[in-house]
């Protein structure tokens, strides 16, 4: 993976010493709130409902082992033992004291990571494909033109103080794995007929308030271009974003508002003065950074190993595990396998110290030290041998990581919600809890297949709730935390914002309504058929009628404690 | 929690109509310059611009440019939501271009700077005023401003730490046209360099 060289390290150095002189300010009071929210955010440090939290960035989900020990060492040191993985492929940490904040950033240099632009209006990290470099569908890789953007994006004068956030994912294979239609701006790196490598260029996707997928502007951007081409779209943005509604200032409802086809025409126009210039990239520049996601030293193996197809037919578990868990990988003999984060009775995405260190550890011993986190919040262990999967699986089992479940039912997406973040309308986590504990049994979620439920507690779409199979969006009614139900959302080749079926639950009506909705699915299914595509195919109303055909006892409408 | 405010937001939205220091290329220099805004009811092509070095609003230039394109001691300035294309082969009659940032967090101000010094070309002295602070200066003199009318309820002296925030960057702009990869032979692996060390 990518290593600092001298000018990464004096950059992300540079950053703490100003960060830490403007914590002093404020504690001095030489800055005063208002000020230093919009400055602080910029580094990732939110004020949540009881405490500060800190959300380091994780460049496009990728981790050395001795970055995971540092998060375990930050969990324990500044936090109360644990940390939470993000749908951005981020880490946070919840329970963070602003005095101490600098010196965690110091800390997290001397690894080569940082906090910068986790948060405010500006541009995020760059998310990208978990199986990237080594997916069995990979056009291109597209690691090191994310590294290129990290670079470019990192502290850009233009663009620190957006009209809104702005987030880039990039996918370079067959099946997009990077949510790139839901983006302000997605990216899938392609080739062309000439076999040269470029960008199909989507803009304006989004979630929150209003979800659109994204427009595509152009179907060929050569990559030497990929710098100048971003900086000329964030312009216009930057220039004609509305700032007047917080609703209404991300790139999508511009782009709605005068049609891709114009935002494209000025793109274009801000592009002719920039285009061929300094920003151009070079093959050198280029080659540096893809070399340092050359394949590591894999070992010539057959393409199926005897005694792992043994293991596979004789332990039910362990087949379950590789069914649900394990990638395909595009070197003979190895395979990518998914540590889930998922395990009910713990908050989707959240790790503690100890399974940060054991993770390291594991990343160690079978993967060449590197993992990835997915943005649907689980860990990956990118590059083990088949024939280690049985270990590796025994391993990750006795420390609760091995939850055969990824795509499955309590596979969730899901936000921090109102038990953390200040945003919230309603709590996210105990909904997710209390599904995941409904539907515990392994075997009835291998039958239900693959399904993307995602819960978010505002509008915010943390959680990206749209794009989920099942969507549930926390909203607020009085005071009270209600929960609106969407279905037909989905992530990928062919991704589409959900459909709200109808008047909201409690969550003590959660589980039950989640029932219902497979119950219809289980009858309406057409041997094999994904959930998604059963909802495709009978639409919505079907799923509709029965969840509301009869009352569903209400409980305690508040939400409070259903699931304590 | 986060400690609670000592200052007075009285003190922080001024109405001195002219800075009289700001900093300039660097340094701290006393300025007297106006910078002419509409009061609630003036009309750009009503206002009566008074004499001396004063920087009018654009609007005001483009109402009144017979009466003002022959004075020595002339200045303009942009708000946030208006495009430095308006300048286009028109800057000669200005000593000073200035970007009035409305509040710190409108970022429109950066991309006026850009054109104004890319695409338009324009040398002259390019001035921040509005809502000027520290924590932005840098991206400022990326951006191209060269002198900042920073808010007068903060020490200037305290300000001008913060043009020098960075030793180096990653992009193109305007104050180095040549982004980091052009500049440098990049990849030196940390443990065989000592920089930063004294941070």
């Amino acid at each position: 993976m990518y290593r600092y060289d001298q000018y990464d390290h004096l950059i992300v150095k540079e950053r703490v010493a100003q960060y830490r002189d403007q914590v002093r300010r404020r504690l001095s009071d030489e800055l005063v709130e208002d000020e230093f929210r919009i400055l602080r955010l910029q580094n990732g440090l939110y004020l949540q409902r009881h405490a500060y939290m800190l959300r380091i960035a994780v460049p496009y989900g990728l981790l050395a082992s001795r970055q995971v020990r540092m998060f375990a060492h930050i969990a324990r040191k500044y936090d109360r033992g644990y940390g939470h993985f993000t749908t951005r492929q981020n880490i946070q940490f919840n329970w963070i004291k602003l005095e101490e904040s600098p010196d965690i950033l110091a800390e997290l240099a001397t690894v080569e990571m940082h906090a910068i632009q986790t948060s405010g209006n500006c541009i995020r990290n760059t998310t990208s494909d978990e199986l990237a470099g080594v997916a069995a569908d990979e056009i291109v890789d597209p690691r090191p033109y994310a590294e290129l953007i990290r670079e470019w994006s990192t502290f850009h004068p233009e663009f620190a103080y957006l009209p809104r956030k702005f987030k880039i994912a990039i996918s370079g294979s067959e099946q997009d794995r990077a949510a790139t239609a839901v983006h302000d701006i997605g990216l899938h790196v392609i080739k062309n007929e000439a076999g040269e490598v470029g960008f199909r260029v989507l803009v304006g996707g989004g979630m929150g308030r209003t979800p659109i997928l994204g427009s595509q502007i152009r179907d060929f951007l050569p990559w030497k271009h990929a710098m100048s081409y971003l900086e000329a779209i964030l312009r216009v943005y930057n220039q004609y974003g509305r700032r007047d509604n917080i609703y209404k200032a991300r790139i999508k409802i511009l782009v709605k508002a005068i049609g891709p086809e114009e935002f494209a025409r000025q793109v274009e126009a801000e592009w002719q003065d920039i285009k061929d210039g300094p920003s151009t990239l070079t093959e050198e520049e280029l080659q540096r950074v893809a070399n340092y996601f050359t394949a590591p030293a894999y070992e010539t193996l057959p393409a199926t190993d005897a005694e792992y197809e043994r293991l596979k037919a004789e332990d039910k578990g362990f087949a379950n595990w590789i069914k649900r868990n394990v990638k395909d990988h595009k070197v003979p003999g190895y395979a990518a396998a998914i540590l889930s984060l998922k395990k009910t009775g713990v908050p989707p995405g959240d790790i503690t110290a100890d399974q940060l260190d054991f993770v390291a550890d594991l990343a160690d011993r079978y993967s060449f030290s590197e993992l990835r986190v997915t943005h649907e919040q689980n860990l990956v262990l990118a590059d083990v041998k088949q024939s280690e999967l049985y270990a590796l699986w025994k391993e990750a089992k006795a420390h609760g990581l091995a939850t055969p479940n990824i795509g499955l039912l309590t596979d969730i997406i899901c936000c921090p919600g109102g038990d953390f973040c200040s945003l919230a309308n309603a709590k996210s986590i105990p909904i997710a809890q209390a599904i995941a504990e409904r539907f515990d049994n392994i075997d009835f979620q291998h039958d239900i297949g693959d399904i993307e439920l995602n819960i978010s507690g505002c509008i915010n779409a943390c959680g990206h709730h749209h794009v989920g199979n099942i969507g549930i969006l926390g909203v607020d009614k009085d005071g009270a935390e209600w929960y609106q139900v969407s279905l037909g959302g989905a992530q990928g080749n062919t991704s589409s914002i959900g459909k709200i079926i109808g008047p909201s639950f409690s969550a003590h009506q959660m589980p039950t309504v989640i029932d219902r909705l497979l119950q219809v699915y289980v009858k309406q299914r057409i041997e094999d058929e994904r959930f998604i595509d059963t909802v495709r195919r009978v639409g919505v109303t079907p799923f509709k009628d029965f969840v509301y055909a009869t009352p569903i006892k209400a409980g305690h409408v508040t939400g409070e404690d259903v699931c304590a | 929690m986060p400690p609670r405010s000592k200052l007075v937001m009285s003190l922080e939205k001024t109405s001195v109509p002219n800075s009289t220091h700001i900093i300039k290329d660097k340094v701290v220099i006393s300025d007297d310059w106006t910078v002419l805004r509409l009061n609630e009811g003036e009309t750009p092509e009503g206002v009566a611009v008074p004499e001396g070095k004063i920087i009018v609003p654009l609007k005001v230039w483009q109402a009144q440019r017979g009466n003002l394109q022959g004075r020595q001691d002339l200045g303009v300035w942009f708000a946030s939501d208006e495009r430095p294309e308006a300048l286009k082969d028109d800057l000669a009659p200005f000593k000073v271009i200035a970007v009035d940032f409305p509040k710190f967090a409108d970022g429109r101000g950066y991309s006026i700077a850009y054109n104004l010094r890319k695409r338009l070309g324009y040398q002259g002295e390019l001035r921040a005023i509005g809502d000027v602070l520290r924590d932005q200066l840098f991206q400022m003199v990326r951006c191209g401003f060269n002198a900042y009318a920073t808010r007068q309820d903060r020490n200037i002296h305290d300000a001008l730490k913060g043009l020098t925030v960075f030793s180096e960057t990653y992009q193109a702009s305007v104050d180095n046209p040549l982004p980091l990869f052009r500049r440098h032979e990049r990849g030196a692996l940390p443990e065989l360099s000592d920089v930063g060390a004294g941070i």
